[in-house]
């Protein structure tokens, strides 16, 4: 009871304090506020992004053609093959029939061309999907070496700089919101040092009258964490209506369908507790560096 | 029965500034002691060893069975529950009222409200300010902030009571009130005071044991002395 009693009273006190010290807590927050915007846009295209990816990775396969004299035991072989990869992830056989009678329902020109030629001319082929869209190149290389195959293709040329792309924006995403939530933590640091400037008087009694450590240091995280939660607000704000009214205004879909958005409700509720969390422990953080740093006891 | 005890104490500072020499002092539980001296006799820094505000380089500072110098930071808390202190400039909240701050050191350690309630009240009633509770600092007289800082020293009914120039900012008729509340918290709930001082007039009409420091050395211990005698010493 007596712990809790104690938190309560330096809970009343932080708050006290924000108000108290309103406009130093006034440039913290709107630190925290444009900080926060940007790591939960960061995380939204990163959401994004990785949805993307993993759509693309999918849909994307190897599609394997077998030279013309490959027979059903050889045909096993290199089946046998591809599945003894560590990428393997399915394979599925097409024979050069099944191929025709396809091409001959799909279009009467084809289905008249191929029905005047005496031999079908179509390939045997696998296609083969991975399990990560990084292993497609190695993997499509470790095919065409195997005997009996033709050509293994998936579209080099596209997806490696696809891959590219993502994989860079993905690791700049990661580099900004981890530089950012630096700053913040610098700036929530600041504000605490000054606070306990201002209230120094307050600590030397509280050390006199024999007051905990503990309890000396507690109400500047607390107030750390009620700067972070503050700030992060706005951003929530931003970033509930903002996703929702980009989803509807583009129909869930960017660059004429080509990419998919993540669907609103699944995504803002996780990125605004992601955003809460992420400025109340910047905000400890920040405090309990000031503490450490400036509150000698 | 001993309440401080100290022995071939000496603290030098970082600076090689040599403030306490070798010095020896016990005081008994209930004594009224003054500490004089002339300005950077070590006098302050005595006072600062007996609540822990300064460790000794060497010997033992014991207080209320507490060894000042081995105690931890984290555990300096249990040794000031034991002691009161006030001071010359106050130290009070402006933005707290008279109760309030009286009340503040108790709310701190987590004390309930009802059980700070008689303690402050009665805190302030013996040093006579119990109809100004709801006064602000800025609205008292310097005696009657340095009441208030008294009432917050004995609100959690301390062993030990320090005074560091307490009469320093304050004319001589309020320091004789001053006094009166001090020597009264002495006598009537038997707390031992140790107080610092540059008051000639305070230490020859108190007639209480005075101890004189000079350059961190102890140069003379007299019972019911005065601030003349020890002039001559």
């Amino acid at each position: 009871m007596r712990v809790l009693r104690i938190f309560i009273r330096n809970f009343r006190d932080s708050l006290r304090s924000v108000f108290r010290n309103f406009s130093l807590s006034i440039a913290s927050i709107t630190c925290i506020t444009i900080t926060l915007i940007l790591v939960s846009l960061s995380i939204v295209i990163s959401a994004n992004l990785y949805h993307f990816t993993k759509t693309l990775e999918e849909e994307l396969t190897i599609i394997v053609y077998l030279n013309e004299d490959v027979d059903s035991a050889k045909e096993q072989q290199i089946e046998a093959a591809i599945k003894g990869m560590d990428s393997y992830e399915f394979l599925e056989f097409k024979s050069k029939e099944e191929w025709k009678k396809e091409m001959q329902e799909t279009s009467s020109e084809l289905s008249a061309t191929l029905e005047y030629l005496d031999t079908n001319p179509l390939l045997d082929s696998i296609t083969v999907k991975v399990l990560d869209i990084k292993d497609l190149a190695s993997s499509a290389e470790y095919i065409r070496g195997l005997d009996g195959v033709k050509s293994a293709k998936y579209g080099e040329d596209t997806v490696d700089k696809i891959i590219f792309i993502f994989d860079v924006m993905e690791k700049a995403t990661i580099v900004i919101v981890l530089a950012l939530i630096l700053v913040t933590a610098f700036l929530i640091s600041n504000t605490i040092k000054l606070t306990i400037f201002s209230r120094r008087n307050e600590i030397e009694i509280m050390r006199l009258v024999g007051t905990r450590n503990i309890v000396i240091r507690q109400p500047f995280i607390i107030e750390g964490f009620i700067l972070g939660v503050i700030g992060s607000i706005i951003p929530i704000i931003i970033t509930v209506y903002g996703y929702i009214i980009f989803y509807d205004h583009f129909d869930g879909y960017l660059f004429s369908h080509m990419v998919e958005l993540l669907n609103p409700t699944a995504l803002i509720w996780k990125v605004s507790l992601i955003i809460m969390i992420i400025g109340g422990i910047v905000g400890m953080f920040g405090s309990s560096r000031a503490v450490r740093k400036y509150l000698k006891i | 029965m001993k309440f401080i005890e100290i022995k071939n104490c000496s603290k030098v500072y970082k600076n090689g500034v040599t403030a306490i020499a070798n010095l020896d002092l016990e005081i008994k539980k209930g004594e009224f002691v003054f500490i004089i001296g002339t300005t950077a006799s070590g006098k302050s820094t005595l006072i600062k060893m007996l609540y822990r505000e300064e460790k000794p380089t060497k010997g033992e500072v014991m207080v209320g069975g507490i060894n000042v110098g081995k105690l931890r930071n984290g555990k300096v808390y249990k040794l000031r529950r034991k002691i009161g202190v006030v001071f010359q400039d106050f130290k009070l909240l402006p933005k707290l009222s008279v109760y309030e701050n009286v009340a503040f050191g108790l709310e701190t350690i987590g004390m309930k409200a009802k059980e700070i309630r008689p303690k402050v009240l009665s805190a302030l009633e013996r040093v006579g300010l119990k109809s100004k509770l709801r006064c602000f600092p800025r609205e008292l007289s310097g005696g009657e902030q340095q009441r208030v800082c008294i009432a917050r020293a004995i609100v959690n009914e301390p062993k030990l009571l320090i005074c560091d120039e307490p009469t320093g900012n304050l004319d001589p008729d309020t320091s004789k009130e001053i006094m009166k509340v001090i020597d009264s918290i002495n006598k009537d709930l038997g707390t031992t005071v140790v107080m610092a001082t540059h008051d000639k007039d305070i230490v020859n009409r108190m007639k209480k044991r005075v101890v004189t420091i000079d350059s961190g050395i102890k140069v003379s211990d007299v019972e019911k002395g005065g601030y003349k005698v020890h002039e001559s010493a």
